[in-house]
C-alpha cells in the first residue's frame, strides 16, 4: 500500500499506535464476519438442524443434533432441481441475446454510425431515466399480447429473455469501450478486406474481454436476483425461478427445510462470487456507476 | 444507320464530361449505392436490440402514458381523462404509500448512505486484510433476494428469533419486530441495507484510493485531527461520487417492492410498510385496475424526474472532469 490515506504512516509508526492499530483491526475483523458471515452460518446451520431444534426458543448457536438429510428432503419436497434448471436456462438465455444483440448494436452504433444512430442510441439511454418500476405494468401487458406478431409469451422464457436485451447500461458500457479502440486496428483489418461481421469477431471481440466479462456476470447474477418481473411472467409452478419458487412454497415446508432450500439456492451465485471476484468488483467501480 | 452514328455527337457534354471523370459511367449511384449499403448493414447489426427496445422499453413508457387516461369496462377501453388519477388520490392508502416509501427512503438513506460511507473509510485505513473485508461487505449482495429475505425473516422471528435471543442475553426488552408497526418499516431497512451496502462501500472504496494523500499532509501541517481531515479533505474530494450514489439511492429506495412484499407481505402491520410500489402492484395485479396503476406510476415518474436529471447533469460533468 502506497497511498496515504487519513493516518498519517508517521503517526501509525510510534508503538502505542501500532497497538491501537492492531486492536482496531482484530475488533473490526470480528464484527464483520459477525455481522456479514454471522447470517450466513446461521443459515447453514439452520438447515441442518432437526423441525423441533429449528423453531425452539431459545436458539441454539450450534446443532445439539447434525440432521444432513434435510438438505436431500429440501431438495426434493421444494423441486429445486427443476427451480435451479429453470433459472440456469433463464439466465444464460438471457446472457446469450444479450451479448450478441447488445454487443452488435454497441458496435454499430460506436463503430458503423448509421443513419439515425445518435437518436436511436439517445433514445435507448432516455430509458435510464424512467423508474423500472413503474414500466412493469405496461411491460406485463405487452407480454400478454405482444403487438404486430399478437403472441401471449406468459410461462414463456422470451418473457424473461427479450426484455433483458432492453437494457441502456449495457449498450452504454459496451459502446463507450469499442469508441476506446484505436481506429488504426479496424482499419488495418478493412484494408486486409475483412467485412464487418468478421471485424467484430476477430478484432473487437478479443480486445474487448474485461467489458464482456462484466456485462455477462451482470446479466447472469441480474436474472439470478430478479424476482418481481419472473413472479408475473411465469406463474406456472413448473417454470419458476428459484426465487418465486422457493417464495411461493416457503409457508408450506418446516423452517428448517425452508432454510435448507435458502443455502442451496444461495450456493451458486456465491460461487460465481467467489471464482469472479475480481471482475465483478473492478467492473463495479470502473463499470463507473450504474444508474 | 445513320442514327447510330449520329449518337456520338448528339451525346450531351455533361454526359461525356462524367464519362472522362470516372471509369464508371455513374460514379455517383454506385457511391449512393455504397453508402446506402453502408446503413442497411449498420442497422442490420442494430435492428435485434431496436426491437427489444421497442417492444419492452419504448412502446410500454407510450403505454404508461396511455393507460394512465384510459379506463377498460367490460373489454371497452375508452379515454377517462382525470378519473384514474382522481381514484388514486381518494384512496385512503394513498398517503400511507407515499408515507411508507418516504420513512423507507429516509431510513435507508440514514443507514444505507451513511453506513457504507463509514465502513469505507475504515476499510480504507487498514494494511492488512483489506481484500478479506471487502469480500465480505459485498458477499449479500450475490444471494439471491428470497434468500437473504427470507433468512432475515427467520432471524427477526419474535419468538425462535436470533435478534431477540441476543436482546434476551444483553438484558434489554425484546421486540416484536416486523409484526410491530413502530419497528416494521426500521426492520426491514436494516435488511435492505444489509443485502444492498456493498456496492456503495466498493464504489466509495475506489473514490477514497484516489484521494490524493498530500491533502491530508498539508491538512496535519495545520494542525486538523481525524474528523476534521474527513470533513475539510475527504468529504470534499470524494463529493462528486457522493451525491451521484445518494440521487441514485433516492431514485432505487424509492421504488422499494421486494423487500417489504416478502419480509411483511406488502402492507405489513396496519399498513406500516406499504410503499408506492406496492399499491401499484396491488391495482395492477390484484383489482386489475392498470387506469388507476398507470395513473400513480405516472406520479412516481414525475416525482422521480427531477432525480434523474440531476444525476444524468452529475454525471456529465464527471464524465468532463
Amino acid at each position: 500500500m502506497t497511498t496515504r490515506t487519513l493516518v498519517s504512516p508517521a503517526q501509525l509508526a510510534r508503538p502505542r499506535a501500532r497497538y491501537v492499530y492492531w486492536t482496531a483491526l482484530v475488533l473490526v475483523l470480528v464484527l464483520f464476519t459477525a455481522v456479514f458471515l454471522g447470517p450466513l452460518y446461521w443459515m447453514v446451520t439452520g438447515g441442518l438442524k432437526s423441525t423441533q431444534e429449528a423453531v425452539q426458543s431459545p436458539p441454539t448457536l450450534v446443532p445439539s443434533s447434525f440432521h444432513p438429510e434435510t438438505y436431500a428432503r429440501a431438495w426434493e419436497v421444494m423441486d429445486l432441481a427443476r427451480l435451479l434448471l429453470n433459472t440456469l436456462w433463464y439466465a444464460f438465455g438471457a446472457l446469450a441475446f444479450q451479448l450478441v444483440l447488445d454487443v452488435s448494436a454497441a458496435y454499430s452504433l460506436s463503430r458503423l454510425r448509421p443513419v439515425l444512430g445518435k437518436a436511436i442510441l439517445g433514445m435507448m439511454l432516455a430509458t435510464l431515466m424512467i423508474p423500472a418500476a413503474v414500466l412493469v405494468v405496461p411491460q406485463y401487458l405487452t407480454v400478454l399480447d405482444v403487438p404486430v406478431v399478437r403472441r401471449n409469451l406468459l410461462d414463456s422464457p422470451w418473457a424473461i429473455w427479450l426484455p433483458s436485451v432492453a437494457n441502456a447500461f449495457n449498450i452504454f458500457l459496451l459502446k463507450r469501450f469499442f469508441d476506446s479502440i484505436p481506429r488504426e486496428m479496424l482499419d488495418a483489418a478493412a484494408v486486409d478486406g475483412a467485412s464487418r461481421l468478421r471485424i467484430l469477431w476477430s478484432v473487437v471481440l478479443p480486445v474487448s474481454r474485461p467489458i464482456l466479462g462484466v456485462v455477462s456476470i451482470f446479466a447472469v447474477v441480474g436474472v439470478w436476483k430478479d424476482f418481481l418481473w419472473p413472479m408475473l411472467t411465469l406463474p406456472d409452478p413448473t417454470k419458476q425461478t428459484l426465487n418465486v419458487g422457493i417464495y411461493s412454497l416457503a409457508s408450506g415446508v418446516p423452517e428448517n427445510v425452508l432454510i435448507a432450500a435458502l443455502t442451496i439456492a444461495s450456493v451458486p451465485t456465491l460461487l460465481i462470487f467467489l471464482v469472479f471476484q475480481r471482475n465483478i468488483m473492478s467492473g463495479l467501480t470502473a463499470g463507473g456507476l450504474k444508474g | 444507320m445513320p442514327s447510330a452514328s449520329a449518337l456520338p455527337s448528339s451525346e450531351r457534354p455533361e454526359a461525356r464530361a462524367q464519362r472522362d471523370s470516372g471509369p464508371r459511367p455513374a460514379p455517383a449511384r454506385a457511391a449512393l449505392l455504397r453508402s446506402l449499403g453502408h446503413h442497411l448493414s449498420a442497422h442490420a447489426f442494430l435492428i435485434g436490440a431496436v426491437l427489444c427496445f421497442s417492444l419492452f422499453s419504448w412502446y410500454p413508457m407510450v403505454r404508461e402514458f396511455l393507460l394512465a387516461f384510459q379506463r377498460t369496462e367490460d373489454g371497452r377501453t375508452y379515454w377517462a381523462g382525470w378519473d384514474n388519477l382522481r381514484t388514486v388520490l381518494a384512496d385512503p392508502a394513498f398517503w400511507q404509500a407515499w408515507r411508507g416509501t418516504l420513512l423507507f427512503t429516509g431510513l435507508a438513506l440514514v443507514l444505507g448512505f451513511a453506513v457504507p460511507f463509514v465502513v469505507a473509510l475504515v476499510i480504507n485505513e487498514f494494511r492488512h486484510a483489506q481484500a478479506y473485508l471487502r469480500l465480505l461487505v459485498y458477499l449479500p449482495v450475490m444471494l439471491p433476494p428470497v434468500a437473504s429475505v427470507l433468512l432475515f425473516k427467520y432471524l427477526y422471528d419474535p419468538g425462535h428469533g436470533l435478534f431477540n435471543s441476543v436482546l434476551a442475553a444483553l438484558g434489554l426488552p425484546e421486540q416484536q419486530w416486523l409484526q410491530d408497526p413502530d419497528t416494521a418499516m426500521l426492520s426491514v431497512v436494516v435488511a435492505a441495507t444489509w443485502m444492498n451496502m456493498g456496492g456503495a462501500t466498493l464504489i466509495y472504496l475506489a473514490a477514497l484510493q484516489s484521494v490524493p494523500g498530500e491533502l491530508y499532509e498539508a491538512a496535519e501541517l495545520d494542525g486538523a485531527g481525524l474528523l476534521r481531515k474527513i470533513w475539510h479533505v475527504t468529504v470534499p474530494q470524494t463529493r462528486l461520487v457522493l451525491s451521484l450514489m445518494l440521487l441514485m439511492q433516492i431514485i432505487a429506495t424509492m421504488q422499494v417492492f421486494t423487500e417489504p412484499f416478502l419480509l411483511t407481505n406488502g402492507a405489513g402491520p396496519e399498513g406500516a410498510t406499504t410503499t408506492v410500489v406496492y399499491l401499484i402492484y396491488q391495482y395492477a395485479f390484484n383489482f386489475n385496475d392498470y387506469g388507476a396503476a398507470a395513473a400513480l406510476g405516472l406520479l412516481l415518474l414525475v416525482l422521480l424526474s427531477g432525480f434523474s436529471a440531476a444525476y444524468v447533469r452529475l454525471s456529465r460533468t464527471a464524465e468532463d472532469a
